[in-house]
């Protein structure tokens, strides 16, 4: 894919500095997805499917309007249809559109090991780079999301690339193009947060929607996509969303305390040996003919 | 008939005594267990190593790339862990803790200063071989089992991935308890004990070896505490 314009300032399993690392003003992208407007049309879907040229597979029925139960390697964006039963009996049929988020500390890219195969570019996309992946499945326990989906053929990772060939041409992602609601929005994070809390605002002050609100989970650092939802303080209704999403804590504890201690333990452990050898010297040299064959005496 | 029963110079094993006044210490099944596990404990540290750090990544590169060594690492690891179990049938036994492992812990500072004619007298293992059979088995259980895990990762449902999570930070864990017994366990074998690496090569020590570092073990051959004639 083309990111000619982009610099990367976040490298996957990198040893040392990163060449793109604060070089580059640039904006941060971010989608904005307005639950309350969706009407499930699944035109995204389809739009991703055909702009980021994917093979079409199966599709499941399972008496929703849902496409499939889960987003696959080669179908990254998934409408979940949701009937949600309120406290008064009433049905709200919730509709989100389930991608990657694009997480300013993306745990995929923390927990990956493959030097190059996650990378963040200086606009906050998060994109897998394939050819450098080598299949362990880290970032499928590094992300908070259930997002990067292994192919069983090619043994590599995909995901959502927000459409990273178009928006470093200064073109929208195929899926906000093809929306004809309006429900999805593209532009800059700053931009897309003004938005969604006008809206929300809206919702809350002229519709009933008392607790309408804006998800940005601060456990990531912040996200490239960002939701208007009716209910913030339930994210979870709307098929899984988590509420307080955060790098899972044995990743953290892999990545950083473990790795130290584990790193200063070999290190200290080999200087100790050696230091011990030269103190103590081998066992036995007061006889030296000791692994000598057929010549010891004791 | 216990072993003092016997009269110097009618050793009680006299099919362990080999020439030039050397006895066996690790027959061919021992010895071709040993290097199985050596071999496929090595290539999988290196791997391993090169997941964990990526300022170690370059082994994976030098053993055939990232991908090669991803695919790779679980099958060693498979033949590691049946190197261990097999070890289990072979010494388990001889591995219990025995009285004298208490004292000879207690004496480790003497052990560790090269004063051995100080400690107590271990039989064929002394207890921090034990201590180093029983950990590697250990670990070996829990590698396999994080192994399985991290080996199929994506075909774990979401809502088992705790599984995961748990994989991810126990596998290397147990990795660096086994690094520590590596570490120590190549430099009491090459280093520190001369006769040890080649007991595990050619198989035999020389009875002045056995009587340094086992004299339990050294009379239950030899039937006496005196050396044979």
């Amino acid at each position: 894919m083309s990111q000619a314009a982009l610099r990367i300032q976040k490298i996957s399993g990198h040893a040392g500095s990163v060449a793109g690392e604060d070089t580059q003003r640039q904006d941060q992208v971010c989608k904005l997805v307005d639950t309350t407007t969706c009407i499930g049309c699944k035109a995204c879907e389809v739009a991703c499917v055909e702009w980021n040229d994917m093979p079409f597979s199966q599709t499941t029925f399972d008496n929703t309007y849902q496409t499939m139960p889960d987003t696959r390697w080669n179908y990254w964006n998934l409408i979940l249809f949701n009937e949600h039963e309120r406290e008064d009996g009433s049905l709200q049929w919730l509709m989100r559109k389930h991608q990657c988020m694009h997480c300013a500390e993306p745990g995929c890219l923390e927990a990956c090991p493959a030097d190059g195969a996650i990378v963040q570019y200086s606009n906050g996309v998060v994109d897998f780079q394939q050819q450098n992946c080598i299949g362990c499945g880290y970032c499928i326990t590094g992300c908070p999301f259930n997002i990067p989906k292994f192919n069983s053929v090619t043994k590599r990772v995909y995901k959502c690339s927000l459409c990273t060939d178009r928006v470093s041409e200064g073109l929208e992602p195929a899926c906000i193009k093809s929306c004809p609601t309006g429900c999805l929005h593209f532009g800059t994070k700053d931009d897309m947060k003004d938005l969604a809390e006008k809206r929300a605002k809206q919702l809350r002050d002229n519709y009933g929607f008392v607790n309408a609100g804006v998800y940005d989970p601060p456990g990531v650092g912040g996200t490239g996509v960002i939701y208007v939802l009716h209910d913030a303080t339930r994210p979870e209704i709307y098929g899984g969303l988590p509420s307080n999403p955060s790098v899972p804590l044995t990743v953290k504890l892999w990545k950083h305390p473990l790795k130290w201690i584990g790193n200063l333990a070999m290190v200290g452990g080999l200087i100790g040996l050696f230091v011990h050898f030269l103190k103590y010297g081998p066992k036995g040299r007061d006889e030296e003919d000791i692994a000598r064959p057929g010549g010891e005496k004791v | 008939m216990s072993p003092n029963d016997q009269q110097a110079g009618t050793p009680a094993h006299p099919e362990r005594l080999t020439l030039h006044h050397h006895v066996l210490r690790y027959n061919f099944h021992e010895r071709l267990t040993h290097w199985i596990a050596a071999g496929s404990y090595i290539y999988l540290l290196a791997t391993g190593l090169a997941f964990w750090s990526p300022w170690l990544y370059w082994m994976a590169i030098v053993l055939g790339g990232g991908q090669i060594s991803r695919m790779l690492h679980p099958w060693v690891g498979l033949i590691f862990v049946g190197a261990v179990l097999y070890m289990y049938s072979l010494w388990s036994r001889q591995m219990r803790f025995a009285p004298v492992d208490k004292a000879w812990w207690h004496s480790l500072h003497y052990y560790i200063t090269n004063q051995d004619e100080k400690m107590p007298p271990a039989g064929r293992y002394n207890a921090g071989q034990k201590m180093l059979f029983w950990s590697f088995f250990w670990c070996a259980l829990v590698l396999l089992a994080t192994g399985l895990v991290l080996w199929f990762t994506d075909s774990l449902p979401w809502s088992l991935r705790w599984l995961r999570y748990a994989s991810v930070i126990l596998h290397p864990i147990a990795a660096l308890v086994t690094i520590a017994n590596f570490m120590i366990h190549i430099y009491m074998g090459v280093f520190a004990e001369r006769g040890a690496f080649g007991s595990v090569i050619r198989g035999d020590v020389s009875m002045a070896f056995a009587k340094r570092y086992h004299p339990g073990w050294y009379e239950e051959i030899v039937g006496s505490s005196e050396p044979p004639k």
